[in-house]
């Protein structure tokens, strides 16, 4: 018999996919039951509090969370999110409800091992719920509280070798995709990447000192399967400088039926004979590509690298062997403005250890320049916005280039500097009148 | 809200154990708190760090941001993790007195 009722939740489990209040509710029994005799720290019924006061939350079409709470460990400003419940007569298992962020490896890899530890560290010391993944990354223990803050920093840090994440205005915890250890687009080592910036920024990840949150995450390609176009300050995407190198032989075995199109991802359905004409060619955004005569060619100048042609015939066509990444600023989510995708500041540059000029030349710039404009709360992108990037051009050193610009501008005015202009303000007066009559 | 005392003072605090209202604050709650956010004795960088962030506070009515607070005592943010081990939004606004910062998500 379940500690609370809870009619508006259970309709929540009535629907066709697996359900957030079946998982809690599995693990209040799993709790009450205690098979493995576990020593909880926290009490026992805290998933039924949870479940409790979120009915109550629907019922009243409100939250009962409070808002804020500022807890954590000692040396750290980031990685714990206080929570508190406003009904902690009612639900007093929930009275803390503590979110812990621990920053996850690179690429996600777990050995089970490591996830069996964490989650038995989590069954003991929290509510045994986890969060895998947030949406920046990191793993996401749900619910504890704040006497077992500095334990569970202790066990993380010294059993298991981990770490915590980032919350606050802090570098969040770096993300990635599995990029080069399983996928042949990567065209640089987002693992590597990721966990070198990881270390090098440690102090910005655990002590807030930025005007806001600061999100760095790495896409091996254009694919772009961590998003990092849309979610982070500053975006990594793999790219490639050469031309997309073509098995001509295997363009006709696709053509022939023999290789299947999207690795055989639409195999579910008939959908006829492979028409490279209508499913590539003509698909391309850039009208690069033409199949004449049993041959494909790409015009790589044209090509903007949008990865459709490889994705369909990942055999026959590959990436580049000129490598590199582009670097994208200032996407985010809407909260003062809308939300905003990265704009280009580095079309192409190489990702080589130890990464100095992207850290030289791009981060720490850019970080130099916000820290001191950036207003309490600004993201990257709302500076940008306000001061232009012509003024983040300026800051960091980077050369204009055309590719920065999506469309051609409405408004024609330019302003220049005096020093960008031959002989600065300065005219002969006499001079000019030899050409131009008053 | 529970109340915590000291040499016969007793201070309001919320669940963080930040003050209820920055007019109580007094020398004795910067004894009290000190030991929590783990400061066992406190020395005149301590003091210029609160004296900062109450100054600042009463101009401003608002916490000041990590790097502005940086610039105006001259240490540099390690060391103020080095006073304040429970950090500067934590440990060193709860003993100023001032009110708890929001958002921290």
């Amino acid at each position: 018999m379940a500690k609370h009722e809870t009619p508006l939740l259970d309709q929540l489990e009535t629907g066709p996919w697996p359900s957030f209040v079946t998982d809690i509710k599995r693990e209040a029994e799993s709790r009450a039951k205690n098979e493995n005799n576990v020593d909880f720290q926290i009490p026992a019924d805290v998933c039924e509090d949870l479940l409790g006061v979120l009915e109550l939350s629907f019922k009243h079409g409100r939250t009962h969370w409070k808002h804020g709470g500022i807890v954590g460990v000692f040396g750290y400003g980031g990685g714990v999110i206080g929570r508190y419940c406003d009904q902690p007569e009612a639900f007093p298992s929930v009275a803390h409800f503590h979110t812990v962020r621990v920053a996850q490896p690179a690429g996600k890899y777990y050995t089970a091992d490591y996830l069996k530890k964490i989650c038995d560290l989590w069954e003991r010391r929290g509510s045994g719920i986890t969060n895998m993944h947030g949406s920046t990354g990191d793993i996401i223990f749900i619910g504890t509280t704040t006497p077992q803050l500095e334990e569970i920093f202790y066990e993380l840090t010294h059993n298991l070798n981990q770490d915590l994440g980032g919350s606050g205005s802090n570098l969040r915890t770096p993300a990635d995709c599995i990029g080069a250890s399983r996928c042949e687009y990567a065209c640089y080592d987002t693992q590597a990447l990721c966990h070198d910036l990881t270390v090098e920024y440690q102090d910005e990840l655990h002590r807030p000192a930025f005007p806001y949150k600061f999100k760095f995450k790495f896409d091996g390609c254009p694919n772009c399967c961590v998003a990092s176009i849309a979610r982070s300050d500053l975006s990594f995407i793999g790219t490639w400088k050469d031309d997309i190198r073509i098995d001509q032989e295997a363009v006709k075995a696709y053509i022939g039926g023999e290789l299947k199109p999207n690795g055989g991802a639409h195999a579910g359905r008939d959908w006829g004979a492979f028409d490279i004409q209508k499913e590539v060619v003509g698909l391309c955004p850039t009208g690069c590509m033409r199949y004449e005569d049993g041959k494909l060619e790409v015009n790589t100048p044209e090509c903007t690298r949008c990865m459709h042609c490889i994705n369909v015939m990942p055999r026959a066509l590959r990436i580049g062997n000129d490598r590199g990444c582009s670097i994208f600023a200032g996407a985010k989510a809407p909260i003062l403005d809308g939300a905003q995708m990265g704009t280009l500041i580095v079309p192409f540059m190489k990702v080589e250890a130890p990464y100095e000029e992207i850290k030289e030349k791009v981060i720490e710039p850019i970080w130099d320049w916000w820290m001191e404009e950036g207003k309490n709360r600004e993201r990257l992108g709302e500076l940008m916005k306000r001061q232009g990037l012509q003024k983040l051009l300026e800051m960091t050193g980077l050369d204009p280039d055309p590719r920065m610009v999506q469309e051609p501008r409405s408004n024609p005015y330019i302003f220049w500097k005096e020093d960008e202009v031959e002989g600065g303000w300065e005219r002969d007066v006499n001079e000019y009148r030899k050409h131009h009559q008053r | 809200m529970p109340t915590v005392e000291s040499n016969g003072k007793a201070f309001e605090v919320d669940e963080d154990g930040f003050i209820d209202d920055y007019t109580n604050w007094s020398e004795e709650w910067v004894q009290l708190v000190k030991k929590e956010e783990g400061i066992d004795e406190l020395n005149d960088e301590h003091q210029k760090v609160i004296k900062v962030l109450r100054e600042y506070y009463e101009k401003n009515g608002i916490a000041p941001m990590v790097r502005v607070l940086s610039k105006v005592t001259g240490f540099k943010l390690k060391h103020i993790y080095e006073l304040f081990p429970s950090g500067p939004g934590k440990g060193a606004c709860k003993m100023a007195g001032l009110p708890k910062p929001t958002g921290c998500v």
